[in-house]
């Protein structure tokens, strides 16, 4: 029997289980059901480390919070979203903390905030440094309290049902035995996350790759303003471990090779011994990550076997605050670089980290086709415009779950029963995933060969600074790949966890998703925030004040459109920091 | 330092396999290689069919846990290297029901998480409108460390009680419950001693301390055992005492 639910989530990490709480709160009648393909707490949100801004304190008002936000989006964002957003993120963030996050603390009980990157005012929550780690573990051990939600781990959701206009389930492989399953709901909500996977060098996990975002762009949904991919500007060198922000914020220096603090070169703000808001080395993620750059361009970075780097100076902080404030970058320094930076220098690039771009919804989490919902990096809602700030997506992950998930159970209660049009597209599914999928082993390409083309194609054509020439070969290659894909080889003809399946379905999303960045990167010209064009390095308003909205055509090709940006008190304006 | 090291790799395929077997598969072995680095390796260049389970490689999303060289560890975290001149044996993590290849079934331990209710309990719910509960610095550190556990499951491989007895709750889901009780704003500590002295695999635990050993994340289950334990005797005493009800 096919199972049926209400609503149907897709993916179990912050936003998924945030929306699922959200839903069993409003009506523990509706039948809930959360698909991940990892269990919950395996989900990427567990890597996130330095905070969740929600401004609280006396000094700090909605109003800044929302203005930092606009500004370091470059005036791409959507502004009555970030006012719903800054007004219900301390809310959010308060409630975790009634749910049992071990938020820092002051002396005398109450929440501690700290300064981050391009925020005006202290007003970041954190953790420790592993934030995400406990706001998941927070998340998914509360939902284990509501009856009323169901989940399917480690089941791999592989398409989308649409019949009638309107989104009625998903067909999912049970990793476990192999099974293929149609699982109808009234409405689905995808909270996958990003996709950081489609590029070569990422702080984002294995499972990152896109898929909520492919699942949506195949079902017909516009993806929105794809072609703003941040790049984090400390990773450590080989494996991409991100290295917080939270270090800077507790005082960390960027110096270049002969130990000067470079950024005071690129307009943001003259160095000062303690750390200065929005300035130096807290500016905004874009700015920093192009610096360094720049940087390297003149010869004043540090060649290593993996790459330029540059250098975070956290020795004058001292053990103390190390390792009260920021003990997981010590842990992480010491493992994976070797090196000890209550003592030492740790070497830092640039890292792919964060998708601004994602399925457009509105304040809802509603996407333009009924019954499909988006929440969290998935999502494209329009706050974070052309540069996430940081500790921005936490908060946006609580906000937005909740939204998506309480907006996708009113939509339920008037949404028709699934059609039987749908049955027969789950069929065609497990015949597409079993019988041709399962015998490819007769193929002649490999899966990770495909991959790695793919993702070097990405790193050169939409890195950080971007020509039309590159991102139109990009185009090209991409589609190759594409037809190369349908010669896949997959060894694996087990049933039983069957990984090799999974990852050639995987590679299958990220080349729809790198399509999508590259296809929307080539037609913007203009530079804004974290796409940066050497062919057209001004913001240009008169053309690009607008989100692009690229389509799926029936051929595999793309159309792209443009939706203007939602103004409401914050006029385009000049981002200044340092000054 | 060999440049090139092998793994000892268990394969199960239940369709075709009815014991696991062991095959050897050469891989590069620089420096910065983890364990993770090398079966990477295998599946994407040797032989795709390989499984295993992996996400963050930074040690935090817990799913690469298995056996190295017979102990139980994340393999994003442990380096080739540390094994020179090899080779390296990789294995499932012992005490579970193998899947496939590297692979085990850990929903044992999903369903003994929900048991010991490890999420806030209280008579009353303040309203948000009321704020933060206050705790200070030093009352989060009363159970921080047990917050800390990022279920990988090494301690259930490294357990000899949950080796001989599947019943026993176990040291991470143990652990987890004391993460609550000893939270200054959860009321739940007596419903969760019930559940948790309803079976008597805790008294088994005889503190050989393999849990707390074994854990990446400095975790100490054994402590969290031992003082659950003391728990429980105080309360019977108290029983004995009041039999009216320690409350």
């Amino acid at each position: 029997m096919t199972p049926a639910h209400d609503l149907v989530l897709v993916g179990g990490g912050g936003a998924g289980l945030r929306a699922a709480i959200a839903i069993a709160e409003i009506d523990p009648r509706l039948r809930v059901a959360v698909i991940s393909k990892v269990y919950p707490m395996r989900s990427h949100t567990v890597s996130a480390e330095g905070g969740a801004a929600g401004a609280i304190r006396p000094d700090d008002s909605l109003d800044e919070h929302a203005y930092d936000t606009i500004s370091g989006g470059d005036w791409l964002t959507d502004q009555d979203a970030v006012e719903t957003f800054v007004k219900e993120a301390p809310q959010e963030l308060l409630r975790l903390e009634h749910w049992g996050c071990p938020w820092s603390r002051e002396q005398d009980g109450r929440i501690a905030v700290r300064p981050f990157g391009g925020m005006k005012k202290m007003r970041t929550w954190f953790a420790a440094d592993k934030t995400g780690f406990h706001m998941l573990h927070t998340l998914f051990q509360t939902s284990l309290k509501y009856g009323s939600v169901d989940r399917y781990d480690e089941w791999f959701v592989t398409r989308l049902l649409v019949d009638d206009g309107r989104v009625q389930g998903v067909v999912a492989i049970e990793l476990m035995s192999g099974r293929v399953e149609t699982i109808t709901a009234r409405a689905v909500v995808l909270c996958t996350g990003g996709c950081g996977r489609v590029f070569p060098f990422t702080t984002n996990a294995a499972i990152k790759s896109g898929d909520g975002m492919a699942l949506a762009y195949r079902a017909g949904a516009p993806l929105k303003d794809m072609e703003f991919v941040q790049y984090h500007p400390t990773g450590l060198p080989f494996t991409g471990i991100l290295i917080t922000e939270a270090a800077r914020a507790e005082g960390g220096y960027l110096i270049n090779k002969d130990g000067y603090r470079y950024l005071q070169d690129y307009n943001l703000g003259t160095p000062e011994p303690k750390p200065v808001l929005r300035s130096m080395e807290l500016g905004p993620r874009d700015r920093l990550s192009q610096a360094f750059v720049k940087e390297s361009e003149k010869g004043r970075t540090i060649p290593t076997a993996y790459g330029e780097v540059v250098h975070l100076d956290l020795r004058h902080l001292g053990a103390r605050v190390i390792d009260t404030k920021i003990p997981f970058v010590r842990e992480l320094c010491l493992k994976y670089q070797n090196v000890d930076p209550v003592k030492e220098l740790v070497p830092v690039r640039p890292v792919v980290h964060y998708m601004m771009g994602g399925v457009h919804t509105d304040m809802n989490g509603a996407t333009p086709i009924a019954g499909l919902f988006a929440a969290g990096e998935v999502a494209c809602v329009s706050i974070n415009g052309a540069n996430r700030l940081g500790s921005n997506s936490l908060p946006e992950l609580l906000v937005f779950g909740a939204r998506a998930g309480r907006a996708a159970a009113e939509y339920v209660s008037s949404a028709r029963e699934p059609t039987h049009a749908v049955l027969a597209q789950g069929t065609d599914e497990a015949h597409r995933l079993n019988n041709e999928l399962l015998h490819k082993s007769s193929g002649r390409e490999r899966i990770a060969t495909l991959r790695e083309e793919m993702q070097k194609t990405m790193e050169q054509s939409a890195g950080i600074y971007r020509t039309g020439d590159l991102l139109k070969k990009a185009v090209g290659t991409l589609q190759q790949l594409q037809e190369r894909f349908a010669d896949v080889a997959v060894e694996d003809r087990s049933r039983t966890f069957n990984t090799e399946r999974a990852t050639a379905l995987e590679l299958s999303f990220m080349l729809d998703v790198a399509s999508a960045i590259v296809n929307s990167a080539l037609r913007r010209e203009e530079s804004r925030g974290a796409h940066q064009r050497t062919d057209f390095p001004v913001r240009d308003d008169q053309r690009f004040l607008a989100h692009s909205l690229i389509y799926r055509q029936p051929d595999g090709g793309s159309r792209v459109e443009y939706l203007p940006v939602t103004i409401t008190r914050w006029p385009p304006g000049e981002r200044v920091y340092g000054r | 330092m060999a440049e090139r090291i092998t793994l000892q790799v268990a394969r199960y395929r239940p369709e075709q396999d009815s014991e696991i077997t062991f095959q050897e598969f050469e891989v590069p072995s620089p420096r910065e290689w983890v364990v993770l680095d090398g079966l990477n390796y295998v599946k994407d260049r040797l032989d795709g069919s390989l499984s295993y389970r992996w996400s963050c490689r930074m040690g935090i999303c817990g799913s690469c846990g298995m056996m190295v060289n017979g102990e139980p560890k994340l393999t994003c975290a442990t380096f080739l290297a540390d094994y020179d001149p090899g080779p390296v044996r990789v294995e499932p993590l012992r005490n579970f029901p193998v899947v496939r290849d590297l692979i085990v079934e850990i929903s044992d331990f999903m369903r003994k998480l929900v048991t010991v209710k490890p999420w806030i309990v209280r008579a009353e719910e303040k309203p948000l409108s009321q704020g933060e509960y206050r705790q200070t610095p030093q009352e989060l550190d009363e159970y921080k460390q047990f917050s800390m556990c990022i279920n990988c499951m090494l301690c259930y491989a490294a357990c000899p009680i949950y080796g001989l007895d599947p019943k026993f709750i176990g040291p991470a889901a143990i652990a987890l419950a004391q993460r609550y009780n000893l939270d200054n704003r959860d009321e739940g500590s007596h419903e969760r001693m019930e559940i948790l002295s309803a079976h008597e695999g805790i008294w088994g635990c005889t503190f050989v301390g393999e849990c707390t050993k074994v854990c990446p994340k400095h975790v100490d289950p054994a402590g969290a055992i031992q003082r659950y334990k003391l728990d429980v005797s105080l309360e019977w005493v108290k029983s004995f005492l009041m039999p009216w009800g320690a409350r």
